[in-house]
């Protein structure tokens, strides 16, 4: 029926823009389409935003029930709020690594390619859009988990405002700390093509390395744990230095680990654009 | 109008396309021919761009692949009906393609009338049937309303009804003036539906031809004749100019003879004749004769299975075909 209506029909063409091309415009558009259409992005951002606010609220509950001996100068109070970022981290690179591997997975990857067949404009704009999507949550999630943290600190006199130094910039690091944990995510699955894999890549970077490099001696320790992603960007939520002075300052720690994204993002788009879809 | 030219891959030892080079020419359906793991897929997949000739190339319009303006416009492609993200809605999945090439919103719901989709629009695809599938594919490759379209093995695993439901729609599509590039691993599917005919066997393309001539040049033509004097005819026939096998009781299969010059045979020579019958190969032989060579894995059954008459006096008469 609705072939002989076709034939029937006189063809009236879809005329494509006269000059111009696909443009990244439009591949922003699609992307942003496609990561809005899937549940698994609400649940991993609502888990986000869940696990963030709840082991922040957890840990300034802890600090604020047993406040005795605690120094209120000494005391980061943003960063104990921002607590659940330790978590947030891993959940937000199962999300990144899952935006371009589930493409793989699914096989959409080639459907996507013969649609927009640039595959640095394919590459980036899935980028952008994943990392615009992230550094918003981010935002809701780091500045709920400082507001939901601190009244609970009040109780204990423990609480830090927004005025005071650095916490604004703590508070703002802790999404942009999220985004370039999202954003290496994103690159090892570039260059792994394979779920699973590229989590456990993630996790093994952002985590499991943080946790072995405090088995390594303590000088060594000292000259390569500033080094490691999550570590080194982690300073950039805290608000005061502490006795881990060896570390690098907030945003030359952040640095360190958007260098680690960077690296991983570079190899991906590499890859992404040499090989074989 | 695609076209190859000395278009190779090869993956490690495998040369899975081996300097192909073809043209599908506008406004005609152009039937992609071969058995499976011809490297049909393949081509497909290179002229896409998905995959990276290891030599040769080829055009789209006279464009790499990657150079098109807005690639949707110039052609649609359903490959693999499966390549779709099964958590996305019908109507998100077009609509991502869409915007791509910034094609309008209004379009999406014309192509899911078009499948007839629209009242599964907002449903999760991952729920879709294989011929539901192979609809949002076909919905996907008319979204930038493209002259070419190119539908890898579209009739696969569908029933009887969506077979013919995609047949049609090809034919109108082509009536439109579009190009079709379609393949099939079945001869008898493109005998309903190519003008053209490219096949391929082993990566190396093997016949280039409309699908008439194709019969015409592949088909053997045979007349069976039972007889109670097999052998007198048979001689009659060779002094003819003809060749004859015998078989069990009186029949005697003939080529390179008509059917009325051998019923004419009989009759000056007065021997009797229980039946005369003129046999084609049909399309589904000659393209069995033609690709016996190369399909891929061979399965090492003692010869062949006896397809019919034809076959076996080709068997027994090579006649160069191949």
């Amino acid at each position: 029926m609705t072939t002989t209506q076709m034939a029937q029909a006189p063809r009236q063409r879809l005329l494509p823009p006269e000059t111009g091309r696909a443009s990244f415009a439009d591949a922003l558009r699609s992307e942003f389409t496609k990561i809005r259409s899937t549940r698994s992005t609400y649940w991993t951002l609502l888990a986000l935003i869940v696990v963030c606010i709840g082991i922040g609220a957890l840990a300034s509950a802890g600090t604020a029930s047993h406040p005795n001996g605690i120094s209120a100068a000494q005391f980061d109070s943003t960063q104990q709020s921002l607590a659940g970022l330790y978590v947030g981290q891993l959940v937000i690179a199962a999300l990144g690594a899952l935006t371009i591997t589930s493409e793989y997975s699914t096989g959409m990857i080639r459907t996507s390619l013969a649609v927009q067949p640039r595959r640095g404009v394919v590459f980036a704009a899935k980028g952008v859009v994943f990392a615009a999507v992230t550094l918003i949550v981010g935002l809701i999630t780091s500045f709920g988990s400082f507001f939901v943290g601190q009244a609970i600190l009040s109780g204990a006199h423990l609480s830090a405002t927004l005025g005071q130094p650095n916490v604004l910039r703590a508070v703002i690091g802790g999404a942009l700390f999220l985004t370039a944990c999202g954003m290496l995510a994103y690159g090892l699955g570039a260059v792994l093509r394979h779920t699973a894999a590229a989590i456990s890549a993630a996790i093994g970077l952002l985590f499991v390395l943080t946790v072995l490099v405090q088995f390594l001696p303590q000088s060594w320790q000292d000259s390569v744990d500033r080094w490691m992603p999550a570590l080194a960007g982690s300073q950039i939520w805290t608000t005061k230095v502490t006795g881990e002075a060896h570390q690098f300052p907030a945003w030359g720690g952040f640095a360190v680990l958007a260098g680690w994204a960077a690296v991983a993002i570079i190899a991906g788009l590499v890859l992404f654009r040499t090989r074989d879809a | 109008m695609i076209e190859a030219r000395g278009l190779t891959k090869r993956f490690g030892d495998k040369l899975a396309v081996d300097q192909l080079s073809f043209t599908v020419e506008p406004g005609r359906i152009t039937g992609f021919l071969g058995p499976n793991g011809a490297g049909k897929t393949t081509t497909m997949r290179l002229i896409l761009g998905l995959d990276r000739p290891t030599r040769g190339s080829v055009t789209v319009h006279g464009k790499e692949f990657s150079r098109l303006a807005y690639p949707m416009h110039e052609i649609g492609a359903l490959l693999d009906a499966k390549a779709v993200h099964g958590g996305r809605s019908a109507y998100n999945h077009l609509l991502c393609l869409a915007q791509a090439n910034g094609i309008p919103r209004a379009r999406v719901g014309d192509v899911l009338d078009l499948v007839g989709l629209t009242d599964v629009a907002p449903k999760r695809s991952k729920g879709f049937s294989l011929g539901m599938g192979q609809r949002l594919g076909i919905a996907a490759a008319l979204l930038g309303d493209p002259a070419i379209l190119m539908f890898d093995e579209p009739v696969n695993g569908l029933d009887p009804e969506g077979i013919l439901w995609i047949r049609n729609l090809m034919k109108a599509l082509a009536a439109e003036g579009r190009t079709i590039f379609v393949s099939s691993h079945l001869m008898s599917e493109m005998e309903h539906t190519a003008d053209h005919l490219l096949v391929i066997g082993r990566g190396r393309l093997i016949a280039d031809c409309s699908v008439a001539e194709f019969i015409e040049r592949n088909s053997v033509q045979s007349v069976r004749v039972r007889t109670p004097k097999p052998e007198l005819l048979a001689d009659l026939i060779t002094a003819a100019g003809g060749t004859s096998v015998a078989g069990a009781g009186g029949v005697l299969v003939a080529q390179g003879l008509p059917a009325d010059r051998i019923g004419d045979l009989a009759f000056e020579n007065a021997i009797r004749l229980h039946e005369l019958a003129p046999a084609q190969a049909s399309l589904e032989e000659a393209f069995m004769e033609l690709t016996a060579d190369s399909v891929e894995f061979q399965a090492h059954t003692p010869g062949r299975p006896d397809t019919g008459r034809a076959s076996r006096t080709d068997r027994m008469h090579p006649t160069g075909v191949a």
